[in-house]
């Protein structure tokens, strides 16, 4: 019985955390708020050390088939919490400046996190459902926020409402699934295909519906619309937490229900990904070009990246999945940087989301500036930093299964991308600054930016020690 | 041994870090002790090396120290070869360039970049120093770049100098033009061989000679002779030869006779040393021998007669290092290496000399460097004097001194030879004994002798200069006088370079012509039984008679040879050719190819109109994002409708 419940340590202890962080919350003062906020990075803490300790070596089916702990869940429950714990950090000072410190931004965080780890683990529909409506919800909530802010109420109200779509979309998906196979388990499902064939338009069907509802997660044309207008409409510190974690569990979603459940109707998910893959990579990367709006630019950035990321999937083989796992670490990584540059600059009455906002910034610190450079550079794909060389794995993994065209699209639109990232830097470097007042408050805030940016050099320099965790987490 | 020769190159290239890069730090004092200190100690080692391979019975180092990558099976290493062709030149180059260091504290002592220009020179030094001492065509080729590079920084030092730039630049792309041959002739070694490797390269030398490539139809030419012709290309951009001479004269326009001193000493013996070195493969073909026998001899005379009409006393001391660059590739045609070698040597010290003794001349005059205001010198600088007087006579081979012994064996080496254009080269080498006479003593009398023609504030002011100046002259000057007699037996006719330079039985003139040689004393008493020795006499005393005696004289007779002088001042052309044709030529096709091609073709239509096109694109698909829900459900409803019907018609 023990050893049934061991592998969910991670989320045993994130759930008494996370009950913990809202129940002490209701006792605490206002101006008392920092217990809340460490004990919820203590809650993090607790779930990483349960992770590393508690997950078992090899792979484990648990449950009847509905969980499922193997090198994958591992590295990736380790990514979320550990951006997670980033997440909070750059958050604090955004939030207690403008008052919104309140308990319920972090026991929201903690739920999704929870429902995070439960997508990487999901190993039937159900499991994988529920963790899917968990991470959503708390979404939902996180972007309303700030109750009092008409455009986040806005945006809350479009995400919400489209998420339930996509969400009856995944749901029908999979009962058509079900219906076919007559199991929720992704094992057994793979077991049917595998002895009944694939020739019947119903699992096409159910593949088209579960591909349209994960595509939403993941922000990919044309399921894409609800991501600028969320990330600018909601608080910066919520923005940042949509872009990044989440994606990782959503790559997740994709790896557990196409590679693992529907691996046999590759060839069919295959040419869908590469449209979605294309149409991403072109909207994304041009309409980047069109934007003022830093936090809108970063949208569409996100779509174009996740055109990468489709890419890598698509590709099918083992090289292909490690390079978009790699790619969807980093991305989750970079952006979380990006949005903490955009907290940093920001303060009381100014959110610094524009582009003007960054001009001249290396005049008013040469530091950031560099951090700035280092996660601009890092999108763009500039050797020697992180992002060059995700690229570079992906579009190996691409040219690997001979869809060379798929990378020179990949590689055209990467170009244009260029543009309006080393825009960014070009305002930071060459133009006098505007605005020259105080940034925000916080050596967390700071360290942990400085750390993010740093971390964009060390893994373009030294790439082999997440590559060969990818490696191996993809090695069933 | 190894690592006393590792060590070689290595101290000035640490000479030269040191004082580029922490010149600021360790001060003017600092820099120059440290650079000379380290080519000091790569000049002690290198006469250690010598002694040891000459004299010590070491045995023939060929060695690689560092393999720097295999591709494709072609290994490209780092490596020494020390034989006694190579002690030589790395003693040569060491000990030149130590009395350039010592003596550049003297002349530069007051330019702001002090430490810049012992960096320069200390990195010259490594850079000939790896190519001498190579023993593959990869580094053989590194040093040949590097010393380009140098080269290029020391005639553009004084940056900002509108015809220091000009030089340098010109310098540097007709460098380019031989590089390029030079390049093109390492391929082809490398195409047939597959090795960079000297040893496993002249191992298959005769393979090569039998190999055939056609690069015309139906004209099948030997390999070898192809490699060669190439490899020479790079050599007469490197060594000067006609026609790609022009950049030498010009690098003089750059600031000092010490860069001058340089390339004139130093650097242009890379070509005739990269010769010699690839004697094995250059036996194999008489076409390419004939070849450089032929560009030698033209180089030789030629260049001599443009020296008549030169008033710039570095100039002539350039167009007199240019023809005396053709006797030695006259020496390389006509298979007498050795002879090319031991007149590099003599040259290397008597060129040095008199570079410094212009040098000396040029800083006693403030800086003038035109002898028409000259003059009359001797009475005021009477080291210098003499110091050019025995310069000026080793130059013109006048019996004794050591240019004598190695330009007459060059001559009489060419008269034996057998090989096509060997008439021809003898005649112009012949001829240009005298011409060579001619301009050396012209520059002699018109700066020493004759009625003083500066002017008076000048002539106040004139004195002897300071003693580094002074001391490496009288120090060449011992050379310049027994160097010759002292090592013409060993070098020339005692078998000394060994296995070094390999030389084929019927072209060996060098063996004719020892078989008359019986000490250097019986050398000068043959040569006077000879036409070089009195045509030399002769050129002086017309010298003599023209600029000395009948001073008018010279007027007269450029009056009367119109044409002629015409044609000599403007050096045959060459540069006029190379600067309408090949220089604005360029720049106008590069001008159009700039106008229609870049900007109007790939600005215009392809970078532009792409990002034009990519910026409306932006803008129309930004406004799919109109902010209305049901549009966005629409598009996702889209989405999924052209999804179900591709899956619907396509089973």
């Amino acid at each position: 019985m023990t050893s049934q419940f061991l592998p969910l340590l991670p989320e045993i202890t994130l759930a008494i955390g996370a009950c913990v962080v809202l129940v002490v919350d209701l006792f605490v003062p206002a101006e008392r708020r920092d217990t809340t906020y460490l004990l919820a990075l203590a809650a993090l803490v607790a779930t990483l050390v349960a992770t590393v300790v508690g997950q078992p070596d090899g792979v484990r089916i648990l449950f009847g088939g509905s969980y499922i702990a193997d090198p994958m869940s591992r590295l990736l429950k380790l990514a979320v919490i550990v951006l997670t714990f980033f997440v909070f950090v750059y958050s604090r000072p955004y939030l207690a400046g403008r008052g919104l410190y309140n308990g319920e931004f972090f026991a929201l965080g903690l739920f999704g996190l929870l429902g995070m780890l439960i997508m990487i683990s999901g190993y039937s529909m159900l499991t994988v459902y529920l963790g899917l409506e968990l991470l959503s919800l708390c979404q939902y909530a996180l972007v309303a926020f700030n109750r009092d802010s008409p455009r986040a109420s806005e945006a809350a109200m479009k995400y919400f409402v489209l998420g339930a779509f996509a969400s009856g979309m995944l749901l029908y998906g999979m009962s058509l699934i079900y219906g076919l196979t007559g199991s929720l388990e992704v094992i057994e499902i793979h077991n049917y295909l595998i002895r009944n064939g694939v020739d019947q338009i119903g699992a096409l069907l159910g593949l088209i519906f579960i591909i349209v509802g994960l595509s939403f997660k993941l922000g990919a044309v044309p399921f894409h619309a609800w991501v600028p207008d969320v990330y600018e409409g909601a608080p910066t510190a919520v923005a940042l937490y949509i872009a990044s974690a989440p994606k990782v569990a959503a790559f997740a979603l994709f790896m557990r229900m196409l590679a693992e459940g529907l691996g046999v109707l590759q060839a069919d998910w295959q040419v869908m990904l590469a449209v979605l893959a294309v149409l991403s990579l072109v909207l994304g990367n041009v309409v980047a070009i069109a934007q003022t709006n830093l936090k809108r630019m970063l949208a569409y950035s996100t779509i174009s990246h996740v055109g990468f990321i489709l890419l890598g999937i698509l590709a099918g083989t083992a090289q292909g999945y490690s390079a978009a796992m790699f790619y969807v670490i980093f991305y989750a990584m970079v952006t979380a940087g990006a949005f903490g540059m955009i907290i940093l600059l920001s303060r009381r009455g100014l959110e610094a989301e524009q582009l003007e906002d960054f001009r001249g910034l290396n005049a008013r610190s040469p530091w950031f500036a560099l951090m700035m450079l280092f996660i601009m550079f890092s999108m763009a794909g500039v050797p020697p930093f992180a992002g060059f060389y995700a690229k570079l794995s992906v579009l190996r993994a691409v040219v690997q299964v001979d869809e060379i065209w798929l990378a020179i699209v990949a590689v055209v639109f990467s170009v244009v991308g260029a543009f309006y990232y080393l825009r960014v830097v070009k305002l930071m470097y060459f133009d006098e600054p505007v605005e020259t007042g105080a940034f925000q408050e916080g050596g967390g805030l700071r360290a942990a930016l400085s750390v993010n940016g740093l971390s964009m050099l060390a893994l373009g320099l030294y790439p082999a020690a997440l590559m060969s965790w990818c490696v191996a987490a993809v090695s069933w | 041994m190894e690592s006393v020769y590792l060590a070689i190159p290595l101290f000035p290239l640490a000479g030269a870090i040191i004082a580029g890069l922490f010149g600021r730090q360790i001060g003017r004092v600092g820099a120059h002790t440290v650079t000379i200190g380290a080519v000091a100690i790569s000049f002690v080692l290198s006469v250690i090396a010598f002694w040891h391979i000459v004299f010590g019975g070491g045995a023939v180092y060929n060695e690689s120290v560092y393999t720097w990558m295999v591709s494709d099976g072609i290994t490209f290493e780092i490596g020494f070869l020390v034989d006694r062709l190579t002690v030589l030149m790395m003693t040569t180059v060491t000990s030149v360039s130590l009395m350039v260091h010592i003596y550049t504290i003297g002349y530069m002592h007051e330019d702001p970049g002090y430490q810049r220009f012992f960096s320069y020179i200390s990195l010259f030094t490594f850079a000939m120093l790896m190519l001498v001492m190579a023993n593959n065509f990869m580094q053989l080729f590194f040093g040949w770049e590097a010393v380009g590079v140098v080269s290029y920084l020391l005639i553009g030092f004084w940056y900002t100098r509108e015809s220091a730039i000009f030089a340098n630049l010109k310098a540097f792309l007709v460098n380019r033009v031989g590089d390029f041959g030079f390049l093109l002739g390492i391929g082809a070694i490398l195409a047939w061989t597959g090795t960079l490797d000297y040893a496993a390269v002249f191992a298959q030398a005769g393979d090569l000679a039998n190999a055939r490539i056609e690069l015309f139809d139906g004209a099948p030419w030997s390999v070898a002779t192809v490699a060669c012709l190439l490899l020479f290309v790079g050599a007469m951009g490197k060594s000067a030869q006609v026609p790609l001479h022009v950049w030498l004269p010009d690098s003089m326009e750059g600031p000092t006779p010490i860069s001058a001193l340089i390339h004139a000493a130093t650097m242009v013996t890379a070509g005739i040393f990269m010769l010699a070195r690839m004697s094995p493969l250059f036996e194999m073909s008489e076409t390419a021998l004939s070849f450089v026998l032929v560009i030698g001899a033209i180089t030789a005379l030629a260049m001599g007669l443009v020296g008549i009409v030169q008033h710039d006393i570095k100039r002539v001391v350039a167009y007199s290092t240019l023809s005396q660059l053709g006797y030695m590739t006259v020496a390389l045609g006509a298979s007498a290496y050795s002879a090319a070698i031991f007149h590099l040597m003599t040259h290397a010290f008597f060129k040095a000399l008199l570079f410094l003794g212009a040098g000396s001349v040029i800083i006693a005059m403030h800086h003038e460097q035109d002898m028409r205001r000259m003059g009359g010198l001797r009475r005021y600088m009477p080291i210098t004097y003499i110091t050019a007087v025995i310069g000026s006579l080793a130059l013109i081979g006048f019996p004794g001194f050591s240019g004598f012994f190695s330009k007459d064996a060059i001559i009489e080496g060419v008269h034996y030879s057998g090989i096509p254009g060997a008439g021809f080269a003898y005649w112009c080498v012949l001829i240009g004994v005298f011409v060579t006479a001619l301009y050396t003593f012209r520059m002699l009398f018109l700066t020493f002798h004759g009625e003083p023609r500066m002017d008076e504030h000048t002539r106040e002011h004139l004195h002897e200069t300071p003693l580094v100046v002074t001391i490496p002259l009288i120090l060449l000057a011992i050379p310049s006088v027994i160097i010759g007699a002292w090592t013409i037996g060993p070098l020339l006719f005692g078998g000394w370079f060994g296995e070094s330079i390999l030389v084929l039985p019927e072209h060996d003139v060098m063996a004719k012509l020892g078989e008359g040689f019986h000490g250097w004393w019986g050398f000068i008493i043959h040569g006077f039984q000879g036409p070089a020795v009195y045509l030399a006499l002769a050129g002086v005393v017309v010298a003599w008679y023209v600029w000395i005696r009948r001073p008018d004289l010279a007027d007269r007779a450029a009056e009367r040879l119109r044409p002629v002088h015409r044609i000599l001042e403007k050096k045959y052309g060459f540069d006029e050719l190379y600067q309408t044709v090949f220089a604005d030529g360029g720049r106008r096709l590069g001008g159009v190819l700039s106008r229609v091609g870049d900007q109007r073709i790939i600005d215009g239509w392809v970078v532009n109109g792409a990002a034009r096109l990519v910026g409306r694109g932006a803008g129309l698909m930004r406004h799919l994002q109109s902010g209305y829900l049901y549009h966005y459900a629409f598009a996702m409803i889209l989405g999924v409708l052209v999804a179900l019907s591709w899956v619907v018609l396509s089973a």
